[in-house]
């Protein structure tokens, strides 16, 4: 007895033993909690007649989405318009991005300027765009097109052939036809090859220690691919100019409302966030720096490219990373104005479906899928930056 | 010991030399960054017109064109600020579809709240104390918005709502999503190979993806989860998705502040026989949450803007008050400004006062008070 209640003991101070069974504890209460909810579920899908599965993707989905950036018709698939919502997501965010890194780019250097009224310029427009939620930005932005801009008919042309009315914006387009893909895909080829071209000769450079010209062979190497392809297709260039009819804008391609709203809400806000990065950044590189590379005879443009960047890159690239991450993940809120983003296009889905689970996993997934390959892609350029330790 | 403050100390007591050329060295100093070289004075014109351009449309928008008597047909035909609006449509905006005779209940409710939060940040009143007075703050709060008892009317869930509805889901939200990150924190720091699997996996899901997801997941994928005839309700639900979200990222930065812990820490803790949960809550918890608390007061900040996506699922928070007031017939497409521009400002407020603390903790942290 006092033997049996003595090993009892030891065992439950065990700590082997107490490590294993806090882990099945948690694993079990967490499978059980699972199977207690699955129950639920299939009990009250049951109950409300509710289909599961994921047969309805290939049901006909017949709701119009308004801008699509890929084919689609209301007599295509469900999946199809899934697919269409997250074109529209990535590329909504995609723009985004760009512009955000743009303007937060300047913005945090004008943070930094040594002249006192830019840089309180800056402050404010940081500080306005980081204390105000981004969904009243949106709504604001989204107001002010709508009702605050000129109908179509008396649109404003703010540039020759750019007009902007509470339709939105309309810009000259190209009319683009497969001989422009085949120059754009030489142009990026040609890019590569720059590339390739350059990291040799500053490889031969570093080895002989001969000082050569590079740059006349690196335009070389990004302009041939793409001067061959323009003499051998010989593309036409139409551009669509809108025009003002009586009534409408003819010609050109539109960027509408929501669209504008939407870019503009999240790249404004985002460029907050990365202007602060930047600017912490740049002030985490050491005065020190500046001073020995100037010693050395670099000037401040070669200064900042070659000692100071590199450096301020790799305290810049993970809360660069984060903020990427959460501009994309608020390109949901598109749903607020009504741009027919992933949420929005899961939500008429599971409007009509009533297959809610099923809609919702989906854009889950989705999101998760993305943000995984977001930080992924951000955590190998990172480890390209970082500090290499010995 | 020498402290920044003694150095600066024992610069004031230095006697100041009286040297003539002190004051046009001054101007040169102030008038150098502005206009010292060309490119310099340039930015300063530059700036200066883009100033002058914002303050002439904000004064005109407020003062010169604003529409300071009259109704909506006034305004209709003015070109600025439209006063008779706030007038009109304040009350709704802040408290929205709360009964009206009793909005003097949430306005109390929400001065002891923000006193509760004014108190709680000053650094001399950290103590057990502070519990107490809180645990007083909630119950009190929940009397009076809620009602029932001590011959208040009950107020159902459904009329709460404004910027007392914004407070109580952000303010619950973090309470409530603080214990629970701390727990996750714990678990992915864990050397149980299973409870840092499911702390991360948790964690990560979470983080992944966006705020409405989840929002919507509680809207529409809670009430099937549930038995048959147990109903939640919709704040409720609302408000558990928040606290979900809190607690991800809470959990983050409270990891942050455990790996800042150095190991000499766990190690003398065990050396002096404290079990684990001891020795976290007695030597590591304290100084990691101590190096957490700025980027905690961040999330608060983000927290208390990100709680206006409940607008997305039908709750009426502040910024859907605010939307609602607009749409008034009376009043529908003659105050939009108006409406987001008071919304505008009154995060503003509290967010940069929230941020401007969170400066203060940091550079308190730095100077080494605690």
């Amino acid at each position: 007895m006092r033997a049996d209640s003595m090993s009892g003991t030891s065992l439950l101070y065990n700590l082997r033993f107490r490590a294993i069974l806090y882990q099945v504890l948690a694993v079990g209460s967490i499978v059980l909690l699972g199977l207690y909810l699955f129950s639920n579920v299939s009990q009250k899908l049951a109950e409300q007649n509710i289909a599961t599965g994921f047969d309805y993707l290939s049901r006909e989905a017949g709701f119009v989405i308004s801008q699509t950036m890929i084919d689609y018709k209301p007599t295509d698939t469900y999946a199809r318009a899934i697919l269409a919502g997250i074109v529209n997501t990535v590329w909504v965010s995609a723009w985004s991005v760009v512009l955000a890194s743009i303007l937060g780019l300047v913005v945090g250097i004008a943070r930094l300027s040594s002249n006192p009224l830019l840089s309180l310029l800056a402050f404010l427009y940081v500080e306005a765009l980081r204390n105000v939620p981004l969904l009243l930005y949106l709504f604001l932005w989204y107001a002010l097109i709508v009702t605050g801009l000129p109908a179509v008919r008396e649109a404003w042309e703010v540039l020759p052939h750019v007009f902007v009315s509470n339709s939105g914006l309309t810009v000259p387009s190209l009319i683009w036809t497969r001989a422009h893909t085949v120059i754009f895909a030489a142009l990026v080829l040609g890019g590569v090859l720059a590339v390739a071209v350059h990291r040799r000769m500053t490889a031969e450079r570093i080895r002989t220690g001969k000082a050569r010209t590079t740059w006349p062979w690196v335009a070389f190497a990004l302009l041939i691919p793409p001067v061959l392809a323009f003499l051998i297709l010989q593309p036409e260039f139409t551009v669509s100019l809108p025009e003002k009819g009586r009534f409408r804008l003819t010609g050109g391609s539109q960027l509408t409302p929501e669209f504008t709203a939407l870019l503009v809400g999240l790249a404004l806000s985002a460029s907050a966030g990365i202007a602060e990065i930047v600017r912490s950044g740049i002030l985490s590189v050491r005065k020190g720096q500046w001073e020995a590379s100037r010693a050395l005879g670099l000037r401040d443009g070669l200064t900042m490219r070659l000692v100071v960047l590199p450096q301020a890159l790799r305290v810049i690239i993970p809360p660069l990373t984060s903020s990427y991450l959460s501009l994309f993940k608020n390109s949901s809120l598109a749903i607020a104005i009504g741009y027919p983003d992933l949420v929005m296009v899961s939500n008429t889905t599971m409007n009509q479906t009533g297959q809610a689970i099923e809609g919702i996993a989906i854009f889950m997934l989705v999101y998760l899928g993305l943000s995984i390959a977001i930080s992924l892609f951000m955590n190998w350029y990172n480890s390209r930056v970082a500090l290499k330790e010995r | 010991m020498t402290t920044a403050t003694d150095i600066a100390e024992a610069q004031l007591k230095m006697p100041v030399r009286r040297d003539p050329g002190v004051e046009r060295r001054l101007l040169h100093r102030t008038l150098k960054p502005l206009i010292g070289t060309p490119v310099n004075a340039v930015i300063t014109l530059v700036c200066l017109w883009v100033m002058w351009l914002g303050l002439k449309g904000a004064y005109g928008w407020l003062v010169t064109r604003a529409v300071t008597e009259g109704g909506a047909q006034a305004c209709k035909v003015g070109q600025g600020a439209c006063w008779p609006y706030y007038e009109a449509k304040l009350r709704f905006m802040i408290f929205g579809v709360y009964p009206y005779d009793e909005h003097w209940r949430v306005a109390l409710a929400m001065a002891l709240f923000l006193g509760a939060i004014a108190i709680s940040m000053i650094p001399r009143f950290w103590s057990g104390k502070l519990l107490v007075l809180w645990a007083f703050i909630i119950v009190a709060t929940g009397v009076l918005i809620s009602g029932g008892v001590f011959g208040l009317s009950y107020v159902p869930t459904t009329q709460w709502s404004g910027l007392p509805l914004s407070f109580l889901l952000s303010a619950v939200g973090l309470a409530l999503g603080f214990p629970l990150g701390v727990v996750l924190a714990l678990a992915r720091s864990s050397k149980l190979p299973a409870i840092r699997v499911i702390a991360i996996v948790f964690i990560e899901v979470i983080r992944g993806v966006p705020l409405i997801s989840i929002l919507f997941m509680a809207s529409v994928m809670l009430p099937l989860f549930m038995p048959s005839g147990v109903t939640v309700d919709k704040l409720l639900r609302a408000q558990i998705a928040i606290i979900i979200f809190a607690a991800a990222y809470i959990a983050e930065a409270v990891r942050g502040g455990l790996q800042a812990i150095p190991r000499g820490q766990h190690e003398a803790a065990s050396a002096m026989g404290l079990h684990y949960w001891q020795s976290m809550r007695f030597v590591v918890l304290p100084q990691a949450l101590k190096v957490a608390i700025p980027p905690l007061v961040n999330i608060s900040i983000g927290f208390f803007q990100d709680t206006t996506l409940v607008t997305i699922i039908g709750l009426l928070d502040f910024l859907s008050t605010v939307r609602t007031a607009m749409t008034d017939p009376n009043w529908v497409g003659i105050a939009v400004l108006e409406g987001y521009v008071f919304a505008a400002v009154v995060f503003l407020v509290f967010s940069y006062g929230m941020g401007a603390y969170s400066r203060f903790l940091e550079r308190r942290m730095r100077l080494g008070y605690d």
